[in-house]
């Protein structure tokens, strides 16, 4: 069985996918993101560390400021859960028919932890640490 | 954008498709259990949200050392976090190099550049995997 679809990125951009569709294009967008900040990460950490340059420090204090920390929990904090729901859809083909429900679960889930998340780092970043 | 040509059965994209789901799981589970050991050890007071996170992604003593633990070496250098931090990377890279494989093979298809853009990310997940244990066993 081969599978070959041919769409053009226009057309696909026109696909009213809904909320499947979004959280299948964050998962991606936030699996490649990170990828790119954990390979800097390290790259830069082992720059650091041997040589002492300056870009690496300049990277590791980016990482360090609560801005770049809010984004990248969205990034962590979203992939983590959206992974898990496909797991278990994947795993437990059965709960498939509940997996608009599941995705709703999945926001209800996501939002309190990442509003407790942001709401940490600007307290944090207020009083001055 | 074009979709990669998958044949059934038992082989590469079928073994990568298991793994993703059970070695995300693992990291969703080795994260929780960086979490507690950092509770356990002490993260309460001697540590901020930032540093414990730093903790549970990997939970090596440098990734730490700008937190309010007296002396990093007791209880946070083990053998026992180095296993985690193992697992940890081999889960991570492996998880990792092989998403960016799929969604670059999802642009790409079938194509000249395919074989060269595999042996790139298979040297780059070995790049990773390399300095990877050489910081853990270095600390």
């Amino acid at each position: 069985m081969g599978l070959n679809r041919k769409v053009s990125f226009v057309e696909g951009l026109k696909y009213q996918g809904g909320g499947p569709m979004i959280a299948w294009m964050l998962h991606r967008i936030t699996g490649v993101g990170i990828v790119v900040f954990v390979g800097l990460h390290v790259l830069a950490s082992f720059f650091m560390q041997q040589v002492g340059s300056d870009w690496a420090t300049w990277v590791n204090t980016v990482y360090e400021s609560w801005i770049f920390q809010i984004f990248i929990a969205f990034f962590v904090i979203f992939h983590a859960l959206n992974g898990l729901r496909i797991a278990i859809l994947d795993l437990w083909p059965k709960f498939l028919m509940y997996q608009r429900e599941a995705l709703w679960l999945e926001w209800l889930i996501f939002l309190p932890i990442y509003g407790l998340t942001i709401f940490i780092l600007v307290q944090k970043s207020l009083a001055g640490g | 954008m074009r979709a990669r040509t998958v044949r059934p059965g038992m082989n590469f994209e079928y073994i990568m498709w298991i793994f993703t789901r059970i070695s995300g799981l693992a990291l969703i589970l080795l994260g929780l259990i960086g979490t507690t050991g950092a509770f356990i050890l002490g993260a309460r007071t001697q540590m901020d949200l930032p540093t414990l996170v730093r903790w549970s992604f990997f939970p090596n003593p440098n990734h730490v050392v700008n937190s309010n633990i007296p002396d990093v070496a007791i209880g946070w250098a083990t053998a026992y976090w180095q296993i985690m931090q193992m697992l940890l990377i081999f889960f991570a890279a492996t998880h990792g190099f092989n998403g960016l494989r799929t969604v670059i093979e999802d642009f790409t298809g079938q194509s000249f550049f395919r074989p060269l853009l595999r042996g790139l990310i298979f040297l780059l997940w070995m790049f990773a995997l390399i300095v990877a244990i050489y910081v853990i066993l270095a600390s």
